[in-house]
């Protein structure tokens, strides 16, 4: 296929994206659950893409995703709830006085900096779960496998319970959770920072440090062999996908307006962990592809399920509320069984893959209606 | 006096009771082809895995290019326990880790082959190219260091070719036929540039043709890239033909050492063989 071809493809991809977002913007009230959905399913795919490039590009199966955003999202939440709600939120016990007065001064400042807070609030918090997965990165990246899995799980978890720990009431506000948090102001926003950390990631991906991380997930020894640093390399990815993971989970305090302590527990990595399987361990658009389609799957095109059925007058009753859960675990092992590297495998997208997909297909197709045929005519 | 390009100066390498390298003494010098041979469990591969870092020694002393990469003495519970000689004779402890000595310009292939499987050809040799990657990663990842990557890309093409592999450059490196993979390995070593090439057993499980080809493959590496080998073999033929000198090893000592003639008619090395039977001498 020519290159302009797929340049002209992509770009109508793009502006198809853009207007369906402009239109899902518009109309915000009558597409409720679209609009919920899909942005949901925007944020989960940057930190999909996170874990994926730390486990399967680099071959660190860490677990540590939710602990780190909840770093990033609980940095955002304080930057972003406006002082004037500060005291309602923490009404058992008033807030830090240095935060509150840390916050009265970004409020008073110059009028340019306030559309800015959020970027910055993602960033910072972005960093600090950096700084965070620095640390501990020394000791537990020298493990493997199960046991890194294990080591960063329980990070996760040491996180979650440290800010709902009452000694951290006058910052988290302990078990009670930062709520009238400032969302976002559109979900063409959300799309276009998603847009960006992803587009940072395939970048670094690209580059010769992303294939010293893939150098390191087939075969460490040989990597070793060829002059990688294994430990600088390792660190690095876990330190770059920590910090997406963060901003990704800032982006989910914006998306959800009020957190606490289990938003982030470990049944939000196994979400993600399940994407990552799913849409290919080591396809950066297969994570974003299952990021959406598990988001709208789960949330929205199995609410059906949830109904009460009646057919003829007998009522099925198998449909109450939950029934969609176990469709959608139905459709999941479904899915593993005949996808077993996931949709995508390592692949990625590009335009000259599903052009050849499509043919396939058709060929398929044809054949079984000639064999359709065939049978008739005898 | 020939320039020595590695010395290894009494290495003992012992696990728990079992010294599986003991007081090994060798050297190459620049521009040779230098094999250690010995019979199965011979303690060749280890003796490799310490010159190459992978294993710190008990007892001994690497040099390479003549400054010390590794150096140890027995030491903790090894104190006790150590079996070899020349105790107390190395009081410093050196330990360069394998990117370290391969930054240095040595650089080595493996007895199984372990090529990045699930990456092209290309990508396998350009991965080599990184340790010489001068940009941070912000950069790299902002492609602010696009003609140094230009630069990584030509020469990674470059070789490709002088090496014959660059019609199968875009094929997955486990799809490659048994001796492409061997060569490719190869190949991955020279983009390291080194200046010492270690190979472990680069002609185990080849037929007799491919043997040949490779005996001309390392003449025309060692030629065209100025190089030094240090190779392990099973392939007798291979190894008379090719070696400068032969080193052997028995039960991790060294046995025998001398050019090819006067190796095929040592006693010792017959006996080690044979076992002090008669047979073909494989």
């Amino acid at each position: 296929m020519k290159k302009q071809k797929k340049i002209a493809y992509s770009l109508i991809l793009l502006a198809v994206t853009f207007v369906l977002l402009f239109f899902l913007e518009g109309n915000k009230s009558e597409y409720g659950m679209a609009y919920t959905v899909i942005q949901k399913g925007i944020i989960l795919a940057v930190v999909a893409v996170s874990m994926n490039l730390v486990t399967g590009f680099t071959g660190l199966f860490s677990l540590g995703q939710a602990g780190f955003m909840a770093i990033g999202a609980y940095i955002t939440a304080l930057f972003l709830i406006p002082v004037d709600n500060i005291e309602g939120v923490f009404y058992i016990e008033p807030i830090s006085p240095t935060i509150l007065s840390m916050k009265k001064a970004i409020e008073a400042g110059p009028a340019w900096l306030q559309p800015l807070i959020p970027y910055i609030a993602l960033i910072l918090g972005g960093l600090a779960a950096a700084l965070c997965a620095g640390l501990i990165g020394i000791p537990v990246l020298r493990l493997k496998s199960d046991y890194l899995a294990i080591a960063t799980l329980g990070f996760s978890e040491i996180m979650r319970a440290v800010i709902s720990s009452p000694q951290m009431n006058r910052i988290t506000n302990g078990s009670y959770g930062l709520k009238k948090i400032q969302g976002f102001d559109s979900i063409i926003q959300t799309f276009c920072i998603a847009a960006f950390c992803i587009a940072l990631m395939i970048l670094l991906i690209r580059s010769s440090y992303g294939r010293a991380f893939k150098a390191i997930r087939e075969d460490e020894i040989a990597a070793e062999a060829m002059g990688i640093n294994l430990f600088r390399h390792k660190e690095l990815s876990f330190i770059v996908g920590s910090f997406f993971s963060a901003v990704s989970g800032g982006m989910l305090a914006m998306f959800m307006r009020s957190i606490d302590s289990k938003t982030f527990s470990i049944s939000l990595t196994y979400d993600i962990l399940l994407i990552v399987v799913i849409g290919g361990i080591g396809s950066v658009t297969g994570s974003v592809i299952a990021a959406l389609l598990v988001t709208m799957s789960k949330e929205w095109w199995l609410r059906f399920f949830d109904q009460p059925l009646s057919i003829g007058g007998v009522e099925i009753p198998l449909f109450r509320t939950g029934f969609r859960m176990v469709i959608f675990s139905i459709l999941l092992m479904i899915v593993v069984l005949f996808y077993q590297r996931g949709l995508m495998g390592k692949n990625e997208f590009s335009w000259v893959g599903l052009s050849k997909a499509c043919k396939k297909l058709k060929n398929k197709l044809v054949k079984t209606s000639k064999k359709g045929g065939n049978a008739h005519a005898e | 006096m020939p320039n020595k390009i590695l010395e290894v100066k009494d290495i003992t390498m012992q696990f728990g009771g079992v010294v599986a390298v003991d007081n090994l003494s060798l050297h190459v010098n620049k521009g040779e082809i230098v094999s250690l041979i010995g019979p199965n469990g011979a303690g060749k591969t280890t003796a490799f895995n310490v010159i190459t870092g992978v294993y710190q020694p008990t007892n001994g002393q690497v040099l390479f290019k003549e400054t010390p990469i590794l150096s140890s003495y027995p030491k903790g519970e090894m104190k006790k326990a150590y079996l070899g000689q020349n105790n107390g004779k190395y009081t410093q402890i050196i330990k360069k880790t394998p990117d370290m000595i391969t930054k240095l310009g040595m650089a080595r292939t493996f007895q199984n082959i372990r090529l990045f499987k699930e990456l092209t050809v290309f990508e396998n040799v350009l991965i080599a190219k990184h340790m010489r990657c001068k940009a941070n990663f912000l950069s790299a990842t902002l492609c602010l260091n696009y003609k140094e990557e230009r630069q990584m890309r030509k020469e990674t093409m470059d070789l490709l070719e002088i090496l014959g592999l660059s019609d199968v450059k875009d094929e997955m490196a486990y799809s490659l036929p048994y001796g492409q993979q061997r060569h490719l390995e190869i190949a991955r070593a020279l983009a390291t540039k080194p200046e010492l090439l270690l190979l472990d057993e680069p002609a185990a499980g080849m037929n007799p043709q491919e043997t040949d080809e490779l005996t001309a493959f390392i003449f025309d590496i060692r030629k065209k890239f100025n190089l030094s080998v240090f190779m392990i073999e099973h392939h007798m033929d291979l190894v008379m033909e090719i070696s400068d000198r032969i080193y052997v090893l028995d039960f991790g000592k060294l046995i025998a050492n001398g050019n090819p003639e006067d190796i095929q008619n040592d006693p010792k090395v017959i006996e080690a063989y044979l076992g002090g039977a008669d047979d073909d001498g494989e």
